[in-house]
């Protein structure tokens, strides 16, 4: 299958982060395009017709969001790019980011062009303090070539750009948590309704986007819409980024075409060349920690026998029962060495510790899944904490705020329906429990 | 706008929530509230005991909500269809709320001042289950001081957040608030500062557990045991329509004018915060003018034996 690269096309080419070297590789035409030739509704129309869903996980058409955004007279709007990448297992916002600061300004700019917003920001998780730095280089830049500021390319049109670092939470990546903190509150989810689309930052309409999304608003003007929607398959279209991470023997962020098949994903020689030191597929988290974790039969084929592919709705075929999602693309490999339950408790303490703490289920639950996974693993379990686990998580699902609740109990109802085999293994061999992973590899991990 | 809750139809304003639209119907089709707040706007939506089904949406778009919404802070729509009591995932839902708020509340109901008239030992005993199943030891915080007239015991709190935000409105700073977050959020004030301000003691009324108490109050008995007696004094500072609780002639304590659903209630047109002064300092009946018994309504062991089965058909009469 042949490789569209839209986004990393030229991230190799040296000096790429610096405005004339990017200008100079066809950089900022998409500005061009919209602000000499198209109307604001236009370019709406050609994100709507490009068929792009948000990068940021929970993949609601980009298009459709703009299109909600209310447009009261008298009141600004706002752009926001949700850059508080803190999924584990996620890194593709930092290497677009880090590597290619301009196409990331440069989509904002047309998105804000296209949403009629004159401030927009960036919010930038803390932990990326050394990319604030690059971002504002690049802003300096945009703003002395005349990209932003008063009056872009003589059109008329005023937009600022401000980068505003969080301070390091999790829970600041929902959208409604990061506009509290970008208000300078503790950033704790709003109640919705309103949405951000009707009230949001200062109680004005936003609109708030994951950063690759943005940036794939740059091919989508330059090529059009319906030219991006020819890329990828069905209603996943265009390219996505993909942070493969795991023991894999080529780890890293790949662009990869939608439908690109699970398989080549995992074992191609373009992509991650397969299992690292030669062991056997275990387990995969195909979208970031919050996603139900596939055991090795249901990553390459669905239940149905058919091959599984990298989009939003193969990914999700099966539902929760046999199938996972492509969420933020954060894929973590698992080799056959590694120990589920030690992941799953893994992925509870981080949330048990990022939960914000205002609603009671989240609060009280993870951190009781925590206390309940942590005695598993350290073989101090008994059978019914393995039911009582899948009780807690029922209880926790749909009953709380923010999708935090439900990201926090996906992993752990997944892990127990696919792999009860290994969390009842800890209970009935306490003693092994404490001193080895579970899996082939029968060396202790405490000599 | 016609909303119908488990099988009563009402017609309620626009912008209604359907926690108060349950409120004007009354009764047990209302669910309970630990967090919201009907005088304080800004509370609700974070304690999730007021979850209910939404079997259709309303009459445009009829159909149902895919998960239980939290009435206090969803508005209702013109045909919508809500279930409460009626609703068996609305069971299921509560009871599993309330064993989230109780798996790391302490037991203490026998020492703690609150009881009797705690919102969460009436859910409890509601939708609680007899035997827990939480067998890890009990979150618990270190003390700290937050001044002499009020006492907080942050192991009880259930962070609803009513008490930031009667600092927010009511105080003209704000102390006080949540520091860290998840299961180590705690109520504190900026560097363990006291809170002092002339309508702090109001944090102690809108607590819905023994978080927040009175300590001029601590420990001196059980409410049961005492006289509920609305009374009155002439305050530049608030309305000075309060309770006394009194044993025999003596006042132990002032508490605000609470309604059924544990609200201080609205007097002329204004909700009836009483200051610090009428609280804490007012302890002595000849500054008082007592105009009657206080009815309590909630169903609490304060309103047992008392005036509401005897006194109360009589006022009616009278009235």
């Amino acid at each position: 299958m042949k490789n569209r690269k839209l986004l990393l096309e030229n991230v190799h080419i040296p000096g790429i982060e610096t405005f004339d070297v990017y200008r100079k590789n066809g950089g900022y035409r998409s500005v061009e395009k919209a602000l000499n030739g198209m109307t604001p509704d236009e370019v709406v129309e050609e994100v709507k017709k490009s068929g792009l869903r948000g990068r940021g996980g929970a993949g609601f058409p980009t298009g459709m969001k703009w299109s909600f955004l209310a447009k009261p007279e008298g009141i600004p709007r706002y752009l926001v790019c949700n850059a508080d990448e803190s999924e584990p297992g996620t890194f593709k916002d930092r290497y677009l980011m880090e590597k290619i600061p301009h196409l990331l300004i440069e989509g904002m700019i047309t998105s804000s062009y296209a949403l009629g917003a004159n401030t927009s920001y960036i919010y930038i998780r803390g932990e990326f303090m050394y990319i604030l730095h690059i971002l504002e280089k690049a802003i300096a830049e945009a703003y002395n070539k005349g990209f932003l500021g008063k009056n872009i390319l003589g059109k008329g049109y005023d937009l600022d750009l401000f980068v505003v670092p969080g301070g390091g939470a999790y829970i600041c990546g929902e959208e409604t948590a990061l506009l509290e903190s970008l208000e300078g509150k503790r950033g704790n989810p709003r109640i919705k309704p309103p949405f951000p689309a009707v009230k949001g930052l200062w109680g004005c309409p936003t609109v708030v986007n994951n950063v690759e999304s943005l940036a794939a608003v740059v091919p989508i003007i330059n090529e059009g819409g319906d030219a991006y929607a020819n890329v990828g398959i069905g209603r996943s279209t265009g390219t996505k980024l993909i942070s493969a991470c795991g023991n894999l023997v080529k780890p890293g962020v790949y662009e990869i075409e939608m439908g690109l098949s699970v398989e080549e994903f995992i074992y191609g020689d373009d992509y991650c060349q397969g299992i690292a030191n030669n062991k056997k597929l275990k387990a995969c988290v195909p979208g970031g920690s919050s996603v139900p974790i596939l055991p090795h039969y249901l990553v390459t084929k669905t239940a149905s026998g058919e091959d599984r592919l990298m989009s939003y709705e193969s990914l999700a075929e099966g539902g929760f029962v046999s199938g996972s999602m492509l969420g933020s693309g954060g894929f973590i490999v698992f080799d056959e060495d590694q120990c589920i339950v030690r992941n799953t408790w893994n992925f509870t303490r981080f949330y048990a510790h990022e939960s914000c703490g205002q609603c009671s289920p989240c609060r009280e639950g993870t951190g009781w899944m925590e206390k309940v996974l942590h005695r598993l693993e350290n073989g101090h379990g008994n059978i019914r904490d393995i039911d009582l686990l899948a009780e807690i998580n029922k209880k926790i699902e749909g009953n709380t705020i923010c999708p935090l609740g439900d990201a926090a109990a996906w992993p752990v109802a997944a892990a127990i329906r696919h792999f009860r085999d290994e969390f009842e293994w800890h209970v009935t061999n306490k003693d092994e429990a404490i001193t080895r992973n579970y899996g082939l590899s029968k060396e202790p991990l405490i000599a | 706008m016609k909303v119908t809750i488990d099988d009563i139809t009402i017609e309620v304003e626009a912008g209604t929530t359907i926690l108060n639209a349950a409120r004007k119907i009354g009764g047990e089709v209302v669910p309970p509230a630990m967090c919201f707040y009907s005088k304080l706007p800004g509370t609700g939506g974070k304690c999730r005991t007021c979850l209910v089904e939404v079997a259709a949406g309303s009459t445009a778009d009829p159909r149902p909500m895919p998960k239980l919404v939290a009435s206090c802070s969803t508005p209702v729509m013109d045909g919508m269809i809500v279930k409460n009591k009626t609703s068996e995932r609305v069971h299921e839902g509560r009871s599993a709320v309330v064993e989230f708020l109780l798996i790391n509340h302490p037991l203490d109901c026998p020492i703690c001042d609150q009881a009797g008239e705690c919102n969460l030992q009436d859910l409890g005993y509601e939708h609680g289950s007899v035997k827990t199943r939480y067998e890890e030891e009990r979150r618990t915080f270190d003390p700290i001081d937050i001044g002499d007239k009020i006492k907080l015991h942050m192991n009880r709190c259930i962070l609803c957040y009513r008490c930031v935000e009667v600092a927010n409105q009511l105080t003209e700073k704000r102390v006080h608030g949540v520091l860290n977050r998840g299961e180590h959020a705690e109520i504190s004030t900026f560097i363990e500062q006291a809170v002092d301000n002339e309508f702090s003691g109001n944090m102690i009324d809108v607590c819905p557990v023994g978080a927040l108490t009175d300590r001029t109050f601590r420990f001196k008995s059980r409410v049961w045991f005492l006289k509920p007696m609305e009374a009155e004094c002439d305050c530049k500072k608030c309305a000075g329509k309060v309770v006394l609780w009194m044993f025999g002639q003596e006042i132990y304590r002032v508490t605000g004018r609470k309604d059924q659903y544990g609200e201080i209630e609205t007097i002329d047109d204004k909700t009836a915060w009483i200051c610090n002064e009428c609280r804490f300092d007012k302890k002595d009946l000849a500054k008082w003018k007592v105009t009657g018994p206080r009815v309590i309504d909630r169903h609490s062991v304060i309103s047992q034996g008392k005036y509401e089965t005897s006194i109360t058909p009589s006022i009616k009469k009278i009235n």
